[in-house]
């Protein structure tokens, strides 16, 4: 392997790279995580045997990392040239064998799949940009589409202040959660007093449910290493670390290959291209702690302590490893730096929304025909990206909400689906961004079972620190139990809310501060359904008479018409019909119509 | 990976010891702090698990207190100082999972081994605790034997899982 000592070996390697014979026809497999899980190895033996077997030798089979369709996986891509690309899903070693004789005698492939818009209508992808094209373990490949080019023009063209305004003026915000400007969180790491700096990828992916950050390391591991080593450069950073989570064997196996091929061609370690500047990566791995994923836990984490978080500020940037300078960015914020020096700051802006340009990956699974990863740009509703992107509920029942921002995150209901996705929108309906993960859910889950799922989560996972999140999250989940269990009253809902509230402005870090959210965010959307606990299920509607004028309108609206009376004379429910869907209460234009408990049941 | 492995102890403390030793580490003691939570990741796969002496021999190599070697080892949930059966049954519990029903799943495997979530079976060769995603989601529920994934699981595919170990 060629050690490149100065910037023209670099541009000479990719020329020759780019000047070579490509095979004219390109077959790619997808072989991340969940298509190794579905069977990819076997279909890519398949593919390999078949091609060898019709003498294919002009083709290059080529195992890359996910496209984002992974509910059909195991995929395979055929690029021929002069002809659109075909995506096959659901591949079999049979299938596998139709695709290679297809190709070997020109004729149609077989099985395309297709989803109702093509998979990348809508689709912006920045961040995802070599996944599934390039072979995440061969440096060449992410050379040749232009790798490495940005890291040498920082070098050699730019003085580190210049970079750091291009991201700032880019207006890229933190892809972890917290939504912070990036160029912001640099500058103040460059202007900071202090040596040693550290520079520091978070790819600890702590929300249970998202799964973009490992589809980048594996799919695309340069693309963050080349980052690293620019925003060393830029804050003036010697050393980086990768704090990886050690539930991602591949992941970090792909990374590891990165590294090292990047430290053999001298594009880590050492006088990099040749230049006074030095830069080499440590990979760290957790070890199943959440709040590792908070980045002062983290930075305890990889100093070999308990990951428990520290109060900011001080902030990393000014007092991160070893009390010194460290910038923490998340793993999709280093995947969209390369693309921002490539293309400039305003091509950046030009994209998304005006607080939160660029675009977002979302790990779209739960209750969703197309799980999988899609990158659409800020702004872009829930509804393109459920319905249209993820083609609705995989039941087919009527989608109910969709869960954003994981454990620290809430419920969103299907009316609010027209929102447009940014970080303070989703802050607004009472959720939030979190790393991306969205969990679809239909009519017949329950909210409250949903925010018990999180409450356990919490509650298991407070690193016990602080009083409020170590016991407020135990008692927040005792008030639910009690309430599933039926033995709950209108008094716990009420504990819920204003505990819920406590916990949230008192807790040390984000993981408490936020961890009442999936309570509270489901308070507010669906209290019905507490209610309907507290009450025992005997929860009525009712029409007050005094305040009934019988104008009719609850009646003309009800589904179940169980609605009676005659005009201008106060009306009743028949309650044995009553489905509880709450639209006369909607309707009713005196308010004369109130959701109690039944007289009989009564509160216990 | 395996606990079981025919391997004397004094090898695996050797291994152990050349690994530790493969690090490179200086006297600085933050330097060695740092290396702790990686020498106990090699450690478990080792030995299967982190018993009393292999914590005492990482403290004594690392030149750590031993309280604060233990203390590194009770706050991640991926250590453990109790052994471990031979095979690992792990149902993910992610909210991906969870949505598709990985509640049962566990239930099946607990009513099938005889034991519950985190327990061992008493022939030592199951043991059964949960992860919180493993990133293959689109496969929910998920299901990981030794590090081998089985995708959307089905209740009824429990028992068969557990045959292919037996
Ligand atoms: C409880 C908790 C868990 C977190 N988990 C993650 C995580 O898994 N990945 C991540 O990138 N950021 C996570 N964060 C956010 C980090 O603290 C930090 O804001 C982020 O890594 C900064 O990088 P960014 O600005 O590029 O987003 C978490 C925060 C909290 C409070
Ligand atoms: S939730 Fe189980 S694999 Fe992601």
């Amino acid at each position: 392997m060629i050690k490149f000592t100065s910037r023209q070996d670099l541009e000479a390697y990719a020329g020759n790279l780019r000047g070579g014979e490509p095979a004219p026809t390109k077959i790619l497999i997808g072989m991340s995580t969940c298509g190794r899980a579905s069977g990819a190895e076997e279909v890519y033996r398949a593919l390999i045997d078949a091609a060898q077997q019709h003498g294919l030798d002009n083709v290059s089979i080529v195992k890359t990392g996910c496209v984002g369709l992974c509910h059909a996986e195991p995929l395979v891509e055929v690029e021929e040239p002069g002809h659109p690309r075909v995506t096959i899903g659901d591949v079999d070693p049979g299938r596998a064998r139709e695709i290679i004789e297809a190709v070997a005698t020109n004729a149609k492939i077989p099985h395309p799949y297709t989803l109702g818009m093509g998979i990348y209508a809508k689709q912006e992808r920045i961040a995802l940009r070599n996944c599934g094209r390039i072979d995440p373990e061969q440096i060449d490949e992410y050379i040749r589409t232009g790798g490495y080019r940005q890291l040498a023009s920082a070098i050699f063209d730019k003085p580190p202040e210049d970079i750091i305004e291009t991201v700032k003026a880019s207006g890229l915000r933190g892809r972890g959660g917290g939504g912070f400007p990036t160029g912001i969180k640099w500058a103040a790491a460059r202007k900071a007093e202090g040596s040693p700096k550290y520079i520091v990828c978070n790819a600890d992916e702590g929300d249970p449910g998202a799964f973009m950050d490992r589809s980048i390391l594996e799919g695309d591991p340069y693309s963050v290493i080349e980052a690293m080593a620019i925003a060393g450069y830029a804050v003036g950073a010697n050393k980086g670390f990768i704090y990886v989570r050690a539930e991602y064997p591949l992941a970090i196996h792909h990374l590891r290959v990165a590294v090292e091929r990047a430290r053999q061609h001298g594009l880590l370690g050492a006088n990099i291209l040749g230049s006074d500047f030095s830069f080499d990566l440590k990979m760290k791995f957790g070890a199943g702690a959440f709040v590792c994923g908070e980045e002062t836990a983290l930075l305890r984490s990889i100093e070999g302590s308990r990951g428990q978080p520290t109060v900011k500020p001080p902030f990393p940037a000014q007092a991160g490893l070893w009390g010194k300078p460290t910038v923490v960015n998340n793993v999709e914020t280093f995947a969209n730096i390369v693309p921002i020096l490539e293309k400039g700051s305003d091509w950046f802006r030009s994209i998304g929304t005006e607080n939160s340009p660029g675009t977002k990956v979302f790990a779209l699974a739960g209750n969703v025909k197309n799980v999988g990863l899609v990158e659409v740009p800020m702004g872009t509703t829930l509804n393109e990206i459920i319905h249209d992107l993820g083609g609705g509920s995989r039941s087919g029942k009527p989608v109910k909400a969709v869960q954003t921002g994981g454990p620290s995150g809430g419920c969103i209901p299907s009316e609010k689906f027209d929102t447009p996705i940014d970080y303070d929108n989703l802050i607004e309906l009472g959720s939030m961004m979190g790393s991306g993960g969205m969990i679809v859910m239909d009519e017949d889950t329950s909210m409250i079972g949903i925010a018990r799922f999180y409450l356990q989560f919490t509650c298991d996972e407070s690193c016990g620190k602080c009083t409020l999140c170590r016991l407020g999250t135990k008692r927040l989940l005792q008030l639910l139990d009690k309430l599933l269990a039926g033995a709950g009253g209108p008094e716990d809902i009420d504990e819920l809310q204003t505990l819920g509230q406590c916990v949230k402005d008192g807790s040390l870090c984000g993981l408490g501060k936020t961890a009442p959210n999936p309570i509270l965010s489901t308070l507010r959307w669906y209290r019905k359904e507490y209610d309907d606990l507290a009450y025992g299920g005997k929860m009525i509607y009712r029409i007050v008479a005094e305040k009934c004028i019988g104008c009719t309108a609850c009646a003309k609206a009800c589904p179940a018409e169980c609605i009676e009376g005659e005009k201008k004379e106060p009306h009743t429910i028949r309650q044995e019909d009553c489905i509880q869907c709450g639209t006369c209460i909607e309707k009713c234009n005196t308010g004369a119509i109130i959701r109690a408990a039944a007289e009989c049941a009564g509160a216990r | 990976m395996n606990p079981q492995t025919a391997e004397p102890e004094t090898a695996q403390f050797a291994r152990l010891a050349e690994f530790i030793d493969g690090l490179g580490l200086g006297h600085e003691p933050d330097e060695r702090q740092a290396a702790l939570i990686e020498v106990l990741h090699e450690a478990q796969e080792i030995f299967g698990y982190l018993p009393e002496d292999v914590q005492e021999f990482v403290a004594e190599k690392l030149r750590l207190p031993l309280g604060r070697v233990f203390g590194v080892i009770s706050f991640y949930h991926y250590f453990t100082a109790e052994p471990r059966g031979k095979h690992q049954i792990n149902c993910c519990l992610g909210t991906a999972c969870f949505v598709r029903g990985a509640e049962k799943i566990i239930e099946q495997f607990e009513d099938t081994l005889g034991i519950k979530m985190g327990e061992v079976t008493p022939d030592k060769n199951f043991s059964l605790g949960t992860l919180r995603c493993v990133g293959a989601c689109s496969l929910a529920p998920v299901v990981i034997v030794d590090g081998k994934t089985y995708g959307r699981v089905t209740p009824e595919q429990a028992a068969e899982i557990i045959a292919e170990y037996n």
